[in-house]
């Protein structure tokens, strides 16, 4: 029995279609991850799971609750950390904490008995009383976290949750996200991250113009879509080079400007070759999930 | 139009509302400053440096007949502060309301204590021009005064409904000049806080007669001559409906806004 369940998930805005009809399935203590590029659908759809937005067409259960219909009495049990911070102000780190509780009904006794694990969770217990605004966006990111807990939920919506935090922040992010999975928690995150999904997701759906092209484990996706090995090629005579040998040496190859990415399953003579041209740069690597999500959603600029 | 649908009013909005205190406990002194203490001193400067150059006005003092426009049109401002720029800050700037909307409140919830807030602010500034009334002792009758409290708070929930509609298509804080320009400076002029309404001509007259400000201030004004109003229960009446009507939109409004 799915946590979250969604079928024929459709929302219109006048002739454009945000979400064209999805489905998806979330089992209790799974990570899933829903990618996609800028404008693929990731945000509408989560709002559409929150029940925050009503659907055009589809119906849509969580925890066991029908939504929008039910989805105040879902929201009871779910966290949410959205894109852009929201944390108030106005008060210290605690008192964010204490007032976000009480959204959900809680007594004051009963969150202020949560509030040093919430803190210790976040790496913030010594900055209990301290404003929002001395934060750094880590920080910041880790007490949006941490008040998405308040509520001891089953299941958090994450979106882009690292979005604009540094390496060493987005580590930490991560270990925290960790901890919740181990913990049971069902986890669901929209991110442009595939680095992201690929360490924390049991299994991605990626999205582009509002439709899910695929779905699966991360290395299932990268098996089923792409040659296991890649082959990147730069210099200014790289696409010559393309032209005279790369097109039969690989089995697909994509090009970048100066660039040009030779998937195969076999390099042995694909770098033996290259290994004559000594004037272009080759770096070779396995797949990876950002391989599968450019193959599918073309390499063009979304602005 | 499925977000004009009646409002489901819950005692959900208490969190909201506590929310909204226990900031306004901390910034209470700048606040109580603005607030409180401007209406204050245009008062008691225009009613004395004024007052004493003037005969009774419609029957008073002038310090007495001032007293009673004030307690109204000070209600009236603070709604009015609150719903539109702290009311657009927490809409907008700082997203504290889509924070909320991810738990299990809805929008009706926190418009709900919103409108309640702005009217509890306004109640105080309302009840602190009272205290001046009684400390100056202005009034007829202390008793009769204190039906001015009711009045108070009827006024800042009609002016916190229509600030909410004025928040919901509001694109920036420049907008509100407009309502400020042609809502409430307009209507301050009209309804009788400076002059009696009947020194209007008879056109300006009409037009008077359905401003909410000037409904609140003939309850007021009567009261603190130690007599209560004449058609007490349409003033009330218009102040309900225009502070209903506003809500009322104004959460529709902010739905198509927030929740599409």
């Amino acid at each position: 029995m799915p946590v979250l369940s969604a079928t024929g998930l459709t929302k219109r805005y006048g002739q454009l279609a945000a979400v064209a009809g999805i489905d998806l399935a979330v089992a209790k203590g799974e990570c899933f991850g829903l990618l996609g590029p800028n404008g693929a659908g990731k945000t509408t759809t989560l709002r559409l799971l929150l029940g925050l937005v009503e659907p055009d067409g589809g119906e849509i259960r969580l925890l066991g609750q029908p939504v929008p219909g039910q989805a105040r009495r879902a929201r009871q049990r779910v966290g949410v950390v959205p894109q852009v911070d929201n944390l108030d102000p106005d008060f210290t780190v605690r008192e964010n904490l204490l007032v976000y509780g009480r959204y959900f009904g809680l007594r004051d006794r009963a969150i202020e008995a949560r509030i040093p694990a919430l803190l210790e969770f976040a790496g913030l217990a010594h900055r209990a009383e301290a404003p929002i605004a001395t934060l750094s966006g880590g920080m910041k990111r880790r007490l949006t976290l941490a008040r998405a807990l308040v509520n001891d939920p089953e299941l958090v919506f994450l979106d882009e949750p690292t979005t604009g935090l540094d390496p060493q922040a987005r580590h930490r992010l991560w270990q925290g996200l960790r901890r919740l999975k181990a913990q049971g928690k069902t986890l669901i995150l929209t991110t442009h991250f595939m680095e992201e999904a690929e360490r924390l997701c049991d299994r991605v759906a990626i999205m582009d113009h509002g439709r899910i092209i695929a779905e699966g484990s991360p290395r299932a996706l990268i098996e089923r879509h792409i040659e296991p090995l890649v082959v990147e090629v730069y210099g200014e005579t790289a696409g010559q080079w393309a032209d005279a040998f790369g097109q039969h040496l690989c089995q697909r190859l994509e090009r970048a400007g100066e660039s040009v990415f030779c998937y195969t399953s076999d390099g042995a003579a694909l770098l033996e070759n290259l290994r004559q041209h000594a004037n272009l740069e080759v770096t070779h690597r396995p797949a990876n999930l950002e391989d599968v999500f450019l193959k599918l959603t073309g390499r063009e600029l979304r602005d | 139009m499925k977000h004009f649908r009646a409002p489901r009013l819950s005692l959900r909005f208490v969190p909201v509302w506590r929310r909204n205190f226990l900031v306004w406990r901390k910034l209470a002194i700048p606040s109580m400053l603005g607030n409180l203490a401007d209406p204050m001193l245009y008062m008691l400067g225009l009613g004395y440096g004024l007052g004493a150059l003037l005969p009774d006005v419609g029957g008073m003092p002038y310090l007495t007949f001032l007293a009673g426009g004030t307690v109204a049109y000070s209600t009236m401002n603070s709604a009015t502060f609150e719903t539109l720029y702290s009311g657009f800050s927490r809409m907008h700037v700082q997203k504290t309301w889509d924070a909320i909307l991810n738990t299990p409140l809805t929008l009706d919830d926190v418009l709900l204590g919103e409108w309640i807030w702005a009217a509890s602010k306004a109640l105080l500034s309302g009840l602190a021009i009272l205290a001046i009334v009684w400390t100056l002792g202005l009034e007829r009758s202390f008793w009769v005064s204190l039906w001015i409290i009711p009045v108070v708070i009827l006024t800042g929930l009609c002016f916190s409904g229509m600030g909410l509609a004025m928040n919901a298509i509001s694109p920036n804080y420049d907008f509100f000049l407009y309502y400020f320009t042609l809502v409430i400076t307009p209507m301050v002029l009209l309804c009788g806080v400076f002059y009696p309404v009947s020194q209007l001509p008879e056109a300006l007259q009409r037009v008077s007669a359905w401003l909410p400000l000037a409904h609140a201030i003939e309850l007021v004004r009567p009261l603190i001559q130690g007599q209560m109003p004449q058609q007490a229960g349409l003033h009330a009446f218009a102040l309900c409906a225009w502070g209903g009507a506003g809500f009322w939109l104004g959460l529709g409004l902010t739905r198509r806004r927030l929740l599409s």
